[in-house]
Order: C-alpha cells, then structure tokens, then sequence
C-alpha cells in the first residue's frame, strides 16, 4: 500500500499539534517516525487511524483520497496499529484475541469456528515467522510474544500498513532482534510499516527511510545511509545534542550503601529478590541492567524504605537503615523513583508543592504548623531556574508540565540535598533526546561530588555509558557485574536474557552455579 | 530525497514567569464557577418543565388551547420560584431562616469536603451528626451549676468529641484492614440511629414522664442563644463560619494539610515521601467527624433545644452534594449551604402561597447534584470547552483508594 499525507494539520486549544505535516510511505517499505515526546507523532497517527480528523489536508491510500471517521474506516483501509499498551484481555487465548471483532462463525446458529481462525493464524504466523501458540492464554505469554499476537492481530484484519508505537520499549535486545527480524519478512511481503520511536540507533539498523518531526512539523526525511545519530538528535532537538556521556575515572571512596543476603517478596507474595549482595562506593555509579520485572523495583523499594525486607540487611555508612522512606532520606539518600506520576509527583500540587514533597514538614519551609508558602515558591523558583525546568511559573500544576520538566522537578528535588546515596531507577523512561542529556549530565555531576549512585535501568546503552559498574540482575539475584569496557551490549543481552555467555549455562530461579560469578 | 531541511530555529531559553495577574485571578475563579452556577441554572430550567407538566390548569387546556395552556404553565413557574425567592430572602424572617438552614449544612459540608481533600468518601456524617448530637446533648442536660462561659464550650466541644470518636472507627479499620470507608461508614449510620435511640430511653437522658425517645431540655447554660432577639438564627452559624475559616486554613496554609491534600491526590507518591499514609487516614477522619458532630451539637444546643431520634432530615447525605457543588473548597461549600438553606427555608412559604409542593425543592437539589456528577453534560449543554482544572471532579478520587 502506497500512503500520502498531505499537509496534515491538527489544532488542539492553544497548541498546533500538527502543521502541514507531508509524510508518504512507499509499499514494502519500513519508514521510521523519529521525535521528542510531544512533537506531533501520536496526533499525526492518530489521524489516520481516524480518531482524529485533520482540520486541514488529506490522507490518500494508493493515490486515492481518503476519510476515515473512525478507527473502523482505518481498519477496513487496511492499516493495522499495534498500540504500545497492548489492547488484548488477558483471560481468552491467542486465537480468541485475534478473532475478537472479525469472528468466523459456521452455521446457523453462528458458532464460534475456532478451528478455521486457528488456521488461518497459523497459516500467518508460519509466513512471517510470528511465532506464537495459538491456544496459550495470553496472561501466562511473555511481553515479546503479546507483542506478537498485537502483530497477528492486524495481519489477521487484511492489514497493508502496520504502524507500530515505540514497539521496542517493553522489549528485551533478544526479542529486538527478533521484531526486526519480523519486520523485515512483512516488509519483504508487500506491507508497509511505520515505525514510531525515539532510539537513533533502531532507526538506523531497520528503517528504509526516515522522517523527523519536530514540534508538529516534519524536519526532513532521511535515509539511514545518508544521516548518522548525532544528526537525527540535532534533526529533533533543533540543537548538537551530545550523546555520549563524558565522565572522568570514578574516584571511588568508602563504603555507602551495603547489602548483604537481602530478600524480598513482591506484592503477590513471591520473592522478587533473591538472596542478593552489593556494595556501592562513594564517588561510583553502579548501574544495575535486567529486564524489566527481575525484582529491580522490589530491590529499589527495599533500599528506600518502601518495601520491608523479608531477609538480610540494609546497611548505609555502616548504619543500619529501618523500612520507612522518611527515616531513609534524612539519612541522606535520593531516591528518583521509577515512576514519575504514580510515585515522583503528585498532579494536582503545583511545581512549587512537588519541589518540597519529601521536606515540606522541614524548616524553613514549614514551623511544624503551618506552611511558610514564600519560602517554598522562593525555593522552587530558585531550584527551577536552576535546573532548567520549563514552566510558566512555580504555581503551575505539575501534571500540565512536559514528561522531560516533570522528571527535572524531580531531579531538582533530589538532587539540591546533601545526598550520601543516589538512587535513580528508569530515570530517563520515556524522555527525548535532550532531557535525556541534561539528567545524564546531573548524574554524572553528583558522582563526581562523591555521592555513591545506584542506577536501575533496563536501557542498554544508558546503562553502559553510565556505570562504572555494571551489575546484570535476573530472576530476582545479581547474576554478574561487569566493567563497563566489557559490558557489550550483546553480552549484556545473554546475561539479562537468563544465559551466561562463558559456560552457556541457564540461571534458573532457585539458584544455580552461574549466579554467584 | 535525503534532503534535509532544518526550518526551526533553535529552541529559545526559559521565558520569564508571568505574573499572576489580577485578571487571570479572576478568570481562574470565573472558570470554577462555571459548572456549579450553570449547574444550578438547568436544575431551575429542568424544575420549570417539571412545574408545567404537573400544573393542572396546564394539562387539562394542552389539548384544547396550547397557547393558555403555556400561559398557565408559565404562570405556575413564574408563581413557584417568585415564592420560593421572596420566601427565602423577602424578609428579615425568610434571611435569618435561610441562614439557620445554612448553618447545619455548612459544618456538615465541611465534614465531607475535608474527606474528599484526603481522598476519603465519608457517607457517615449522618451518623457522626447523630452521635455528636447525643454526646453534646448529655453534656447539655447534665451539670446544670456551671456557668454559661463553661458549660456551652464543654457542651459543644463533647459533640465534636462525639462526632470524632465515631468517625475514628471507620478510620482506623481502613488504615489497619483496608475496609472501605464507604461500607463501614454508611453501615456505622444505622449503629449511630439505633444508639441515640437507646440512649434516649434511658433515665440518663430521657424526659421523665415521657415513654418515647426524647432527651431532657438543653439547661440554659449550654443553650446556643440567638444572634439577634426574636429571629430563631443563633451563634451556631458563627460556630460554622469560624469552622469553615479554620479548615480553609488547615488545608490550604498547615503543614497537616500539605499531607491530606497529598495523600488525597496520590497515595503513592504521598508514602514515597514518607507521609503515614494511615496517620492521615484516622486524622482526616476524626476531624471530618468532628466537624459532623459539630452541626448535630449546633442544632441540638441552637434550634431544637433536646434531642429525638430523626432530628436531621438528612444533613450528613446533602452534605456530599455540598462538598460536591463547593468543590471541596470551604468558601464554594458556604456558598452551596447557603444556596440549599434558601431552598429549604423558601420551600414551605412558597407551598403555602402557591400550593406547589415543598418536595419540588428536593427535586431542584437532586437535579442540581445530578449535574454537578456529570460535568460534561452542562458543559455539552452550554457548550463550553472543558478547562484544564480538574474542578469539582478531582474530590471524587476516593472511590478507587
């Protein structure tokens, strides 16, 4: 399928989401959608998929102009979207997701025809190399496999055009590989696919043409032959944006943080740490990599006092540390937690509010009674000021800020006291290219000032350009820690994906020989 | 093809802060009025239509002769809110029965509003009322040598005493078990009811000769007297006022507040910064009681002058309407009482001139409260473009909690 967009444009009160934008996707071809949070992606895809009508401009579909009032009309275009939070209900199997809405039915009572859709999806996921059980429950598939039903699912609807949103966000580097490998064979087939994201290094290895949006106009399209990353960020920043984070040799100092035997249980019960042992220094970033889910959260719970532990200890200067955030931070730790509006921020309280969350109770903001609010606006004007957040003024509630000036609030927060111990977990999730930079730049910064840093990322390449060192964590236990000149990306894959590159041996849960290497 | 094309300019620095000018003041408040006041507006308009459809002069000329028809139509709607008006605000009489209305309303609107800032949904207040009104009703009746400067302040204090201890039982189960609050405190109504009726058949509180549930008279010493002599509106609007000052203050300028509101808006990122969360929970609570206990001590120690079961015609549930319709803010929940006591007090004059049923004033509320759940729909009838601020709707979030 041929698409055009033609001089797209999309106003929201007070915001041109969309100006003019030009976009054409070629059959067979893989065209990537690069930009910053904000920069008019969601709003241009969502027009055609129809949830949106453009205020001006049109959507032709092999040269003929098109209206779509609804994702139905999309749908019945023939393009297909896989949603970045998976739409799929997790208690019907692979098959029932994907025949939900285009059903097979035999006879006159319209039965379910299960078998006729199995095969059909079968038949799919044989040609693409999708694979999937087509009888398995979806609640009991790994992320990467949903992610394939999702796939399926507009293949299933006769889709020639997939757009796909920030596929490989939710994906291990294994899974990755394997997407691109699926993208490819579609591609090779005749579909068209648009793939939304904002990691350079993706874009350039998958992508056949690439096109830059920036603050709701298209900044150029490229090929990846012809452009190389610092271009593309300085394509969507608007400005060099540097990439890699220049630091000096760690000067590491004593013992900060120390674990020793820690365990703890999820919510359900179930032990997410496992037995585990580390020790941070004043002065180095240990960065800890894994999958998403392998007990970093619960790890970094424990350390900041909001989860008890189940065995071990938890020690900070030697000091041991009680299960109670507050006790926690007095003893001088920061803590960027991994979710920035479920637990970093309160929407609803003002910039000025959420820059004192954690010491409001604290002089001189407040004299046990009452709030003295010219301090705290004093405060946040001045930390804001100097930590770049952009807003229109201290008294604006935090929830209309951008994701990059909400993430600097925290980091403002954190960041102005003394700390003994940082501990950032996902800090950069979800941020453009240049916040991305900016927190990178304070990291380093509060390291070179002694601080000790634990960083929790499931990114590879924050992770290896930031850590001094590098601990992989799977399965609730550390199952390496590298130096970052060993830590490639490929060796960090097999360690996070479970497999221990040396002996080829797979750590289990429960322990094994690998696990204490 | 691989053109590229830079057509921005460079991102520009940090603009300096606008100052919160007097208009924008203006037009913040204007843009949180909007649905309370056109809320209330279709509520009349609904009313009107409700007025026409039941006037009998209307339904029996509709076939013959429409335009007589609407003419009595009209005229009964024209009727009904002119009574309604002049009833509650035409006269000294109908002013200081508007305000004595009023005063119940607002402590118990507080009460809710309070709960609603620290995300807790606290359908008890009718029963906090209740107990309120008992503790200051023993309070009342008994010691009958202090002096007035002792015995009103003691009598007053025992109903927010009263009212807090009983809030303080859904709160504590819900910080220590998770029990909703919702549950436990509409459940907790029908305990307090049965309790008060109970106490007043005992000797401790019941009317000698008297085989019903009914308390002694208050002494003089504990009564609230009336502001001014001859109108029946007395200090327990004051006591009201000053409470809505007080919570205004504790929520928005007191270091408690900062927790509430925090815990309020997300639990989350509330324990993240080392706020108790089940601290804030039991605190909100008892003061929400208190606050209840409050309107059923200024009633009992103002108005009435004893207690009997049913005393309150629902204050504790209208009190949810008026956290609703104030945003749970104090000065939006004063004005809300203050509208609903209108309502109240110009109700039965406007039935005794016009024959119009007091229960249209129901009607009138439940539409009002109606519209208010439902933003969207007054501003889709008004077609008015939602605004940023969350308004009224944020203080329903403890559903979820």
């Amino acid at each position: 399928m041929r698409l055009d967009l033609k001089g797209i444009t999309k106003r929201f009160p007070g915001v041109v989401a969309n100006a003019g934008v030009d976009l054409t996707v070629l059959p067979g071809e893989i065209h990537a959608l690069l930009g910053e949070n904000g920069a008019g992606k969601s709003t241009l895809m969502n027009v055609l998929y129809g949830l949106y009508q453009p205020d001006e401009g049109e959507i032709q579909i092999d040269g003929k102009p098109v209206r779509f009032t609804g994702p139905g009309d999309a749908i019945a275009a023939g393009i297909g979207m896989v949603h970045q939070h998976f739409m799929l209900i997790p208690v019907f199997t692979v098959t029932e997701n994907i025949m939900l809405g285009v059903e097979s039915t035999r006879g006159p009572l319209r039965a379910l025809d299960r078998d006729e859709a199995r095969r059909r999806i079968e038949e799919l996921s044989e040609k693409h190399g999708l694979k999937v059980a087509a009888d398995a429950m979806i609640e009991d598939l790994p992320v990467g496999v949903r992610q394939r039903v999702e796939i399926l699912k507009t293949l299933y609807r006769h889709s020639n055009l997939i757009v796909l949103d920030e596929p490989t966000a939710v994906l291990t580097p294994h899974e990755i590989v394997d997407l691109f490998a699926v993208m490819r064979s579609l591609a090779a087939a005749g579909t068209s696919i648009i793939f939304i994201t904002h990691k350079l290094n993706e874009v350039l290895e998958v992508a056949d043409r690439i096109t830059v949006l920036r603050r709701g106009e298209v900044v150029g399209t490229t090929t990846p032959d012809a452009t190389d990353e610092s271009e593309l960020a300085r394509m969507m920043v608007g400005r060099p944006v540097q990439l890699d984070v220049t630091k000096a040799p760690p000067k590491i100092g004593a013992e900060v943080l120390k674990l020793q035997g820690v365990s703890v249980r999820d919510d359900r019960g179930h032990l997410a740490v496992n037995d585990l042992d580390l020790i941070v220094h004043a002065g180095e970033i240990v960065a800890i990599a894994g999958v998403h889910g392998n007990g970093q959260t619960e790890l970094v719970e424990a350390i900041t006092g909001l989860r008890h532990l189940d065995q071990g200890t938890i020690e900070i200067e030697g000091a041991h540390v009680r299960a109670d955030p507050r006790h926690i931070f007095a003893a001088g730790v920061g803590h960027v937690p991994e979710d920035r509006l479920e637990e970093g921020l309160v929407p609803g309280f003002t910039v000025a509010e959420n820059m004192v969350l954690n010491t409001y109770y604290l002089k001189p903001f407040s004299d046990g009674l009452s709030m003295h609010r010219e301090v705290v606006h004093a405060t946040a004007e001045k930390l804001g000021a100097q930590y770049d957040v952009r807003m229109p003024s201290v008294e604006t509630d935090v929830g209309n800020l951008s994701g990059g000036n909400q993430q600097k609030v925290i980091v403002a927060r954190e960041f102005s006291r003394p700390l003994k111990l940082l501990v950032a977990s996902q800090p950069t999730r979800g941020l453009d290219v240049g916040s991305v930079e900016y927190i990178h730049r304070r990291v380093v910064e509060k390291r070179d000032e002694g601080t000790a840093v634990l960083l929790v990322s499931t990114e590879l390449e924050e992770v290896i350009s930031l850590g001094d060192r590098i601990a992989v964590m799977f399965q609730g236990r550390i199952v390496d820690i590298l130096e970052p000149s060993e830590a490639t990306p490929e060796r960090l894959g097999l360690l996070m994906g479970g497999a221990h590159p040396e002996d080829g041996v797979v750590v289990r849960a429960g322990g094994s020989s690998a696990a204490s290497a | 093809m691989t053109e590229i094309v830079d057509i921005l300019e460079p991102q520009e620095g940090p603009q300096p802060a606008p100052q919160r000018d007097l208009l924008q003041v203006v037009r913040s408040v204007a843009s949180q009025l909007v649905v309370p006041v056109l809320s209330v507006v279709t509520a009349l308009a609904v009313g009107a239509v409700i007025i026409i459809l039941s006037d009998p002069d209307f339904l029996s000329k509709i076939g013959t002769d429409p335009g007589a028809a609407f003419g009595a139509g009209f005229g009964s709607v024209g009727a009904a809110y002119g009574g309604l008006l002049f009833g509650a605000l035409g006269s000294w009489d109908g002013i200081t029965e508007s305000l004595l209305s009023a005063t119940p309303l607002i402590l118990a609107g507080l009460a809710v509003a309070l709960g609603f800032r620290a995300g807790l949904f606290n359908i008890g207040a009718e029963g906090q009322i209740y107990i309120g009104a008992l503790f200051a009703t023993w309070v009342g009746i008994s010691f009958p040598d202090l002096p007035v400067y002792v015995h009103l302040p003691m009598a007053v204090l025992a109903g927010a005493l009263g009212g807090a201890l009983w809030a303080f039982i859904p709160g504590i189960l819900k910080a220590r078990t998770g029990a909703h609050e919702v549950i436990t405190t509409i459940m907790l109504n029908y305990v307090a009811y049965r309790i008060v009726d109970f106490m007043l058949r005992q000797p401790l509180l019941q009317q000698p000769g008297r085989s019903d549930p009914i308390s002694r008279p208050i002494l003089p010493s504990a009564t609230l007297a009336p502001i001014v002599e001859g109108f029946r509106v007395h200090w327990g609007l004051a006591i009201a006022l000053v409470a809505a000052v007080v919570v205004s203050w504790l929520l928005f300028r007191s270091t408690k507040g900062f927790e509430f509101r925090a815990v309020g808006l997300n639990p989350a990122a509330a324990r993240y910064a080392g706020i108790s969360i089940s601290a804030t929970i039991v605190v909100t609570m008892m003061i929400s009681g208190a606050l209840a206990g409050l309107a059923g001590a200024s009633e009992i120690l103002g108005s009435n002058g004893l207690l009997s079961p049913g005393f309150s015609p629902g204050w504790g549930f209208d009190a949810i309407a008026l956290a609703l319709l104030g945003g749970s803010r104090p000065i939006g929940v004063v004005g809300a009482a203050l509208l609903f006591g209108a309502l109240r007090a110009g109700a039965t004059p406007m039935q005794a001139a016009t024959g119009i049923p007091i229960d249209l004033v129901v009607v009138i509320q439940a539409l009002v409260i109606m519209f208010i759940a439902a933003p969207a729909l007054v501003r889709g009838i008004f077609r008015i473009r939602a605004g940023k601020e969350g308004g009224p709707a944020v203080s329903i979030k403890g559903w979820g909690a």
